[in-house]
């Protein structure tokens, strides 16, 4: 079969264990993390955990069915009908063209968030699929560091 | 009413019903073992090992389907459990276990027999919780029985820090439980099981394949009512033996990788599996591909996650399996014709008479079947009958004539060599007045038979059957098929003493060579009821037969030499 790449979004009990009980239940069964991001749901007492994973079909109606029966799980959301949005971080020696830097963070919908002696840092927040092309892209400005920050996706 | 932790313990123990608890106390449990001194509500088993108190436990919750319940000290106390919480999870068993922890001040610090339980334990429990607040103590104990025994039933672990069982508080028990994440049981839909019931109607070769949740949810006179209703034939897994009774006509017996032929060639010329509380597991169906290839799948189980996991099904029903049992029997009642299968049941019997359970018996050498299918004989229906893990249990599982459910006790699913002493202890805690015996064989007795001096003790007589072949016999029989007969690490010629050592435990011994000793054995065992080891030296290089092949398909079995000389000729 072949594999996917899937947004699952999970609402969970904010609870200090939950997130071992989530990415464990991914390692022990063999499952692909490829981002996670967690974060409080405001006004709640519950946490939102966003995962990009990858697998064939049967896998991913698996992982869905696997979370649903962790007892501090509520709600598993797992269909392509998501809004995603995945950050980046990128720290560029200032040796390179601060121009040329800022015109590809802008056209990435970011922008260059600080300039030090000797570095600057462009921050971009797109779809993680233009977040790819954007990393691709940064490569010939010599990319001191890059942080990526997992995706996050709220249903349409 | 306030009460220190240790306390609110034992009262929540009592508000559940609990009657006995099997157990080893250590520094981190203490206080809760000072409480257990004081009360007088509940038995407390002090088994030899930790590893047999949750096995004990799970015994216990077998035999009479309600939560066991173990208790275990932090580290060391808490690793010997995991076998025992794995093997219950495995097979779907409700318990409780509850450990001790460090004091809170020293978690995290690596303080002596400090470990994370709660992180150990998550991929083999149904849930568990690390208690941080003499708050949460009663609601957490509530919760912990609540999931255990609700939904498909699993254990729960309760790791209680020592500072907790200590603190005192206010003890509410509550009367119900809130855990809104949670889903217990999703009642069937009326719609999913109708298209089953016409599926079946128009089956020409339907089949009942039934898995241990059949067990579990006590569906047992339901199935059997579905099977005379409509006349379609039954094959149960290792976990179902009993579901149907051995004498019933429309049980097949066993399938997968011991399976008898008439099951396994039933699976692969179905044309309509009903799967009932099963969960084509790669011992029953070998080769997934040829795995009921010509069928449609009906699936009823109380686990989504179950449903497809490893075949596509046709027509999913998720609920519990007595519920919808009963729901088909009401939807094919009035419709369905018995007639309309008869062909296909002539066709399974025809293959039943070919190659029936056999075995060639011997008047040299005592055969390991033969001494299960005595014992059937001799105890029959009012037995427990527990088992450890390799050939003695595939012998167990052919040749006893399992009248009911909860007859069996084994671990199916993590397949946990030493469970059936202390499993036996528990399953006769839970019915003093049967006889308890354990089918076991000489690799795997050893394992915990530190429980020897607890069924002593405690005057809970467990009779042990050995069926010693001087091996460990499952491997080696491996061995032989296909490593070429080097028998790497099997060979147990190097024996104990077996009736010195039950004899050292205050039990009895017997060593048998014949088929009068093993009759005079038994039935001396059963007078003077004491725990007693029975050594039976039996045919060294017997195989368990038939046999697929791991991975094989299912109708690809190796059968014993013999076959019914009649050729299937009635």
């Amino acid at each position: 079969m072949t594999e996917v790449r899937r947004v699952i979004s999970i609402v969970v009990e904010n609870e200090s264990s939950v997130l071992s009980r989530i990415s464990g239940l991914f390692s022990g069964r063999g499952y692909n993390i490829e981002t996670l991001t967690v974060a409080p749901i405001p006004g709640s007492k519950r946490s939102r955990v966003t995962i990009e994973t990858r697998g064939d079909e049967r896998t991913i109606v698996q992982i869905t069915k696997q979370l649903n029966k962790l007892i501090p799980v509520y709600e598993v959301i797992e269909h392509s009908e998501m809004v995603e949005k995945e950050m980046v971080l990128v720290k560029f020696p200032l040796t390179e063209s601060l121009a040329d830097i800022e015109v590809l963070c802008e056209a990435y919908n970011g922008t260059i968030v600080n300039v030090g002696l000797d570095m600057c840092i462009g921050m971009v927040a797109d779809e993680p699929s233009r977040v790819k092309h954007f990393i691709e892209a940064v490569g010939r400005y010599n990319p001191i560091e890059i942080v990526r920050g997992g995706v996050v996706a709220i249903e349409r | 009413m306030n009460m220190n932790g240790a306390q609110m313990v034992c009262e929540a123990l009592v508000a559940e019903g609990v009657k006995t608890v099997f157990g080893y106390p250590g520094g981190a449990i203490m206080n809760v073992y000072d409480a257990i001194y004081k009360q007088d509500g509940f038995e407390h088993i002090l088994n030899r090992h930790e590893q047999a108190s949750v096995h004990a436990a799970d015994g216990y919750a077998r035999a009479n389907g309600e939560v066991g319940v173990a208790m275990v000290t932090s580290g060391p106390g808490f690793t010997n459990a995991v076998t025992g919480l794995a093997t219950a999870y495995m097979d779907s068993i409700p318990l409780v276990v509850i450990s001790g922890q460090v004091p809170q001040f020293l978690l995290g610090t690596d303080g002596f027999q400090e470990i994370d339980a709660v992180g150990i334990s998550r991929p083999c429990t149904k849930h568990n919780y690390l208690v941080r607040s003499i708050d949460d103590l009663p609601r957490i104990l509530k919760e912990a029985f609540h999931i255990a025994r609700t939904g498909r039933p699993g254990p729960v672990l309760v790791d209680i820090p020592k500072d907790i069982t200590a603190e005192m508080g206010d003890f509410v028990y509550p009367d119900e439980v809130d855990i809104p994440s949670y889903l217990t049981v999703p009642k069937a839909k009326e719609e999913d099981v109708s298209a089953a019931v016409e599926a079946i109607l128009k089956a020409k070769k339907p089949l009942l394949y039934l898995g241990g949740g059949v067990i579990l949810s006590n569906a047992s006179d339901s199935i059997r009512e579905l099977a005379a209703l409509s006349q379609i034939p039954t094959v149960e897994t290792l976990m179902a033996l009993g579901a149907m009774g051995a004498k019933n006509p429309l049980r097949l017996g066993m399938l997968g990788m011991h399976g008898n032929y008439a099951s396994n060639m039933a699976m692969s010329e179905t044309d309509l599996i009903i799967s009932l509380g099963a969960r084509f597991d790669d011992r029953v169906t070998g080769k997934l591909s040829e795995f009921g290839k010509y069928a449609k799948i009906v699936h009823v189980d109380i686990d989504p996650a179950n449903i497809g996991k490893l075949v596509n099904v046709d027509y999913p029903i998720v609920g519990d399996v007595k519920e919808v049992v009963e729901m088909m029997i009401s939807g094919l009642t009035g419709k369905v014709d018995p007639e309309q299968y008869t062909d296909w049941r002539e066709i399974l019997a025809r293959y039943d008479a070919l190659y029936p359970q056999s075995f060639e018996d011997s008047d040299e050498v005592i055969k390991p079947q033969w001494v299960i299918e005595r014992l059937g004989e001799l105890v029959g229906e009012q037995a427990i009958i527990t088992s450890d893990v390799g050939q003695h249990q595939m012998w167990a599982a052919q040749h006893f004539p399992f009248d009911r459910p909860r007859q069996w006790i084994n671990s199916g699913g993590l397949g946990t060599m030493g469970f059936g002493l202390p499993a036996g202890i528990g399953a006769k805690k839970a019915f003093p007045d049967k006889t308890v015996i354990n089918v076991t064989g000489d690799g795997s007795i050893l394992m915990n038979m530190q429980e020897l001096i607890t069924a002593s003790e405690y005057k809970i007589p467990v009779i042990n059957v050995i069926l010693n072949n001087h091996f460990l016999g499952m491997v080696r029989q491996w061995q032989t098929f296909f490593y070429e007969g080097r028998y790497a690490e099997t060979d147990l010629t190097f024996q104990p003493n077996y009736k010195a050592l039950a004899e050292s435990c205050h039990g009895i011994g017997y060593d048998v060579t014949t088929k009068e000793e093993f009759d005079a054995a038994l039935k001396d065992a059963i007078e003077k009821d004491k725990v007693a080891f029975i050594n039976i030296q039996v045919a060294r290089f017997e195989d368990v037969l038939p046999m697929v092949p791991a991975n094989g398909a299912l109708n690809n079995m190796m059968l014993p030499k013999i076959a019914n000389p009649d050729k299937g000729e009635k």
